[in-house]
């Protein structure tokens, strides 16, 4: 049986190769921030409460595009609605006598990285480790933001230009090596991409703002995707 | 147009309650296999609608975008991880813009 600190020292000993790549995408969503109107503080601020990557990418549009609040409270329902079922199985893991003050920072800090060290744990979860993971982790994405938005601007404009591709870099291995194993979620990346264009560059269609039309081509290709794939595919990871 | 503060104040309470309401409130296991399997989906289109097209006009021109995107691919066909594949892209950019043609 480990103790607290002991708990707590292994969180952030796993917390530590997060928080660099944290570093490394939040630079660039700093930037990107900056670029899209937001001072260095808004964005800083932005990523110590939100702590998402794609939730706050999909945020930047809607403030851009002047959206509506409830556009913006869609777009973050939809896209980070994966919480919701990473959050579902963690619960599984908590003992029942822990309190509702280490569930809400253990749901805080619910990213994909850290859901992903967390269910690597053997037995019970300490919400110890999960306060160390997500410390170093918190710390490096907006750590990261704030360099980013701060010195974005004195970068010179073909470095910022190769940032800019690096959430999109991030997206693409979170997406790519499963869809290479499974054909139901290889399916599911196509049809979004092929969605997704023809919203780009379709008359009319290209009216609708980026924020909705991600939650479109999510509703649609997701619910199709989980009507047509047979039953035994599809949910290997859940 | 709001005050960017209100706008992030929604993202942020919208996004906890997602995260923090299953830890407090749900404690069996969903049992629809339909819901399941379309949260399962979620991520992946939400991700991949995402990138494209709008990686294409993520840097100052197509060519490097292209080059960004290419690589990642490869690298994550190859199971790099998230910082690999993320630098990779970004080095990719940022060596076909240093290009003179």
């Amino acid at each position: 049986m480990e103790s607290n600190s002991q708990n707590f020292r292994r969180g952030i000993k796993d917390g530590m190769p997060i928080c660099l790549g944290y570093l490394a995408v939040s630079f660039a969503f700093g930037i990107q921030a900056v670029q899209s109107g937001l001072t260095t503080f808004q964005a800083t601020i932005l990523s110590l409460i939100n702590v998402t990557s794609a939730g706050q990418f999909a945020g930047l549009g809607v403030i851009t595009a002047g959206g509506t609040l409830v556009e913006m409270a869609a777009t973050q329902f939809i896209i980070n609605l994966r919480y919701m079922l990473m959050s579902t199985a963690i619960s599984q893991k908590l003992k029942d006598s822990v309190g509702i003050f280490p569930r809400l920072a253990i749901g805080f800090g619910m990213t994909d990285e850290i859901f992903a060290v967390s269910v690597g744990r053997a037995g019970y979860l300490s919400p110890y480790y999960s306060y160390g993971c997500v410390l170093v982790s918190v710390f490096g994405w907006t750590m990261g933001t704030f360099l980013g938005a701060f010195s974005g601007e004195i970068l010179p404009q073909r470095l910022i230009s190769a940032l800019g591709v690096a959430l999109y870099g991030m997206f693409i291995a979170i997406v790519v090596p499963v869809a290479v194993e499974e054909k139901s979620v290889l399916a599911v990346s196509l049809s979004a991409v092929i969605l997704s264009s023809i919203f780009e560059y379709m008359p009319i269609l290209n009216l609708v703002s980026s924020g909705f039309r991600i939650i479109i081509v999510t509703v649609v290709v997701a619910g199709v995707a989980a009507f047509v794939v047979p039953d035994d595919e599809g949910e290997k990871n859940v | 147009m709001y005050n960017v503060y209100l706008y992030i104040i929604v993202m942020a309470l919208v996004t906890f309650a997602i995260r923090a309401l299953p830890l407090t409130l749900i404690r069996g296991e969903i049992k629809s296999k339909r819901v399941r399997r379309f949260l399962y989906f979620v991520p992946y289109a939400t991700l991949s609608a995402m990138t494209f097209p709008a990686i294409l006009s993520a840097t100052s021109n197509i060519r490097s975008a292209v080059a960004g995107l290419v690589v990642a691919l490869i690298l994550a066909v190859n199971r790099r991880g998230l910082l690999i594949v993320a630098l990779g892209a970004c080095l990719a950019v940022f060596i076909v813009e240093s290009l003179p043609i």
